[in-house]
């Protein structure tokens, strides 16, 4: 293995070796909210024609799931290492500013795509879901995982506490994920909240991959192609350059 | 070449005290030149700007000004060469709590893109005296443990130079045997050693060449052999029970009951021993030794106090 794939495979050696809470313990979560808000409202709320309110909630779970965990893989690993101290064992190695993105942001997509399978897997037991358009699928779950992995990559440069990054989960992350459409279609919120949810990332991607499940969505997948894209490239510029920088960890 | 050179260098950080937007030196225009094959030893007082250098020679920090370079790779410009040719054992003591030892170790080769490294692993693991905590997690290891992992981490790239930042702060005896001679043997092999303690036995044992760093500028920088030499060349050693008469203490290094006296010949002797007993006082457990680095170093540290810089200390 070269330097960024040793780094890469450390990156999931780390999760994987807490698999019961980086993988098992958000699968469980979002069965917990498909089994309530499935049966609570599998009788009184109706999206799309044709097709059921546990079964329309699977892939918006899948996602929120896909993209927490993206974002919770880099970030903590990275201030886990910042306060704990260790990162100076990479900061010591000849890889390059773009191995560190390829390395954390990578591993962000391997354990959020592996979080979203579990919720699929899992879920098959409960309901029937379809697969309309596969490739859309595919293309938001990865462009969603790298989006989400890049941020919590640039979150832990930034954070110097676990608390200021429990902030940014729990103040930014959290309420745009619950807000982007997971649990409802944005057409049923009032004109007003319809169009503050159109500056939502998020709902861009939850849209658009559930566009993959049942070739119907609040707006043309391409839209939502372009928004996700856009945002993607943003983060990732930011975050290449706080990497050449060495912001926050080389003084 | 080199194996470390510093040309100019110099650090400014901002200013704990003092008005917004000041700054201090921590390391002030410093230039040393480390050859091939050296066991060189920085020494000096904490906040000397030790770790500073050593920060800036790892591209853990970047110099305010001037140049650094491992083996004629500057650390900025050619960092990927330098850095692997560069093994650093960082002061504190630091570790990944998700991996054993083994796997600690394997990572950071593989960082280095070295593959197939598994010999020198059991290599390291033996001369350290690591072979039967191989698979123990690095949280399960004592302090003495960490420290010995730290080691091997920089050295399984096999680098020609080999940085240790305070390598034996507070390591037992055992260990620091281990330790010295493992690294005495590579500088044999003809290994780079930088090293920089606080023990001065340590680097009066093991460093042919030592600088002292003071307030961010070298205030000496010799051979140990040469260091030693033109220092005062002996020690008067007693203990007293009470206070060093006036005319005594000002010269003295007192430590606890036990008073050192700088002597060059057996008049200063006598003269110190005079004042003694025309205090009233006793003086017991009376002895003459040679000065060591210790003496040495504290005779430069004070001829220093407002940081001149020694004529002449340019490598």
């Amino acid at each position: 293995m070269s330097g960024w794939q040793t780094l890469l495979y450390k990156e999931m050696l780390r999760f994987w070796k807490v698999a019961f809470q980086t993988i098992a313990g958000p699968v469980l979560t979002a069965m917990l909210y498909l089994l309530i808000f499935g049966h609570a409202l599998e009788d009184h709320v109706k999206v799309y024609e044709r097709v059921s309110y546990t079964a329309f909630l699977v892939p918006g779970l899948a996602m929120m799931s896909l993209l927490q965990n993206a974002f919770a893989n880099s970030s903590s690993s990275l201030i886990m290492s910042k306060v704990m101290g260790n990162l100076v064992f990479l900061l010591l190695t000849p890889l390059s500013y773009v191995h560190w993105f390829v390395a954390y942001v990578g591993a962000s997509v391997v354990r959020g795509v592996v979080v979203g399978l579990g919720v699929f897997a899992v879920s098959a037991l409960f309901t029937q879901v379809s697969f309309a358009q596969p490739l859309w699928i595919i293309l938001f779950a990865f462009m969603g995982a790298a989006l989400m992995g890049t941020l919590g990559l640039i979150a832990g440069l930034w954070a110097e506490k676990f608390d200021q990054l429990a902030a940014f989960q729990n103040f930014v992350v959290m309420p745009m994920t619950f807000l982007s459409g997971v649990f409802y279609s944005i057409h049923s919120l009032p004109p007003f909240w319809q169009g503050v949810s159109h500056f939502n990332p998020f709902f861009y991607m939850i849209d658009g991959f559930r566009y993959g499940f049942f070739g119907v969505s609040d707006v043309s997948p391409w839209l939502s192609l372009g928004v996700v894209g856009a945002s993607l490239l943003l983060v990732t510029l930011v975050a290449l350059h706080m990497l050449r920088t060495g912001y926050k960890i080389r003084g | 070449m080199a194996a470390i050179a510093f040309q100019s260098i110099s650090k400014a950080y901002p200013s704990p005290k003092g008005p917004k937007g000041t700054t201090f030196l921590a390391v002030d225009n410093v230039t040393l030149s480390i050859e091939e094959g050296e066991f060189f030893g920085l020494l000096g007082p904490n906040g000397a700007g030790k770790t500073t250098m050593i920060s800036m020679l790892a591209g853990l920090s970047r110099p305010t000004s001037g140049r650094v370079s491992v083996l004629g790779s500057d650390v900025q410009t050619d960092f990927a060469s330098a850095r692997r040719k560069l093994g650093v054992v960082p002061q504190e003591l630091v570790f990944d709590p998700f991996f054993n030892v083994r796997e600690a170790l394997r990572i950071q080769s593989g960082y280095f893109g070295v593959r197939n490294n598994g010999a020198w692993i059991d290599e390291l693991l033996e001369s350290l005296g690591l072979a039967d905590k191989a698979s123990a997690n690095m949280r399960q290891l004592s302090g003495g443990m960490k420290r010995r992992v730290l080691v091997a981490q920089a050295l399984v790239h096999k680098p020609p130079v080999i940085v240790l930042d305070e390598p034996t702060a507070g390591v037992d005896v055992e260990l620091r045997q281990t330790l010295w001679q493992f690294i005495a043997r590579l500088n044999k092999e003809g290994h780079t050693v930088l090293l920089t303690t606080h023990y001065l036995e340590e680097a009066e044992a093991l460093c042919g060449r030592i600088a002292m760093l003071k307030s961010g500028r070298i205030v000496a920088l010799d051979k140990t052999s040469d260091l030693l030499k033109a220092a005062s060349s002996n020690v008067l050693r007693f203990k007293l029970d009470s206070a060093l008469p006036a005319a005594l203490a000002a010269r003295a290094r007192v430590t606890g009951r036990i008073v050192q006296l700088p002597a060059h010949d057996a008049r200063e002797v006598e003269g110190y021993l005079a004042a003694v007993r025309e205090a009233g006082l006793t003086a017991t457990d009376v002895e003459i030794r040679k000065a060591d680095l210790e003496d040495v170093f504290l005779d430069v540290m004070t001829q220093n106090k407002d940081s001149v810089h020694s004529a002449g200390v340019q490598a």
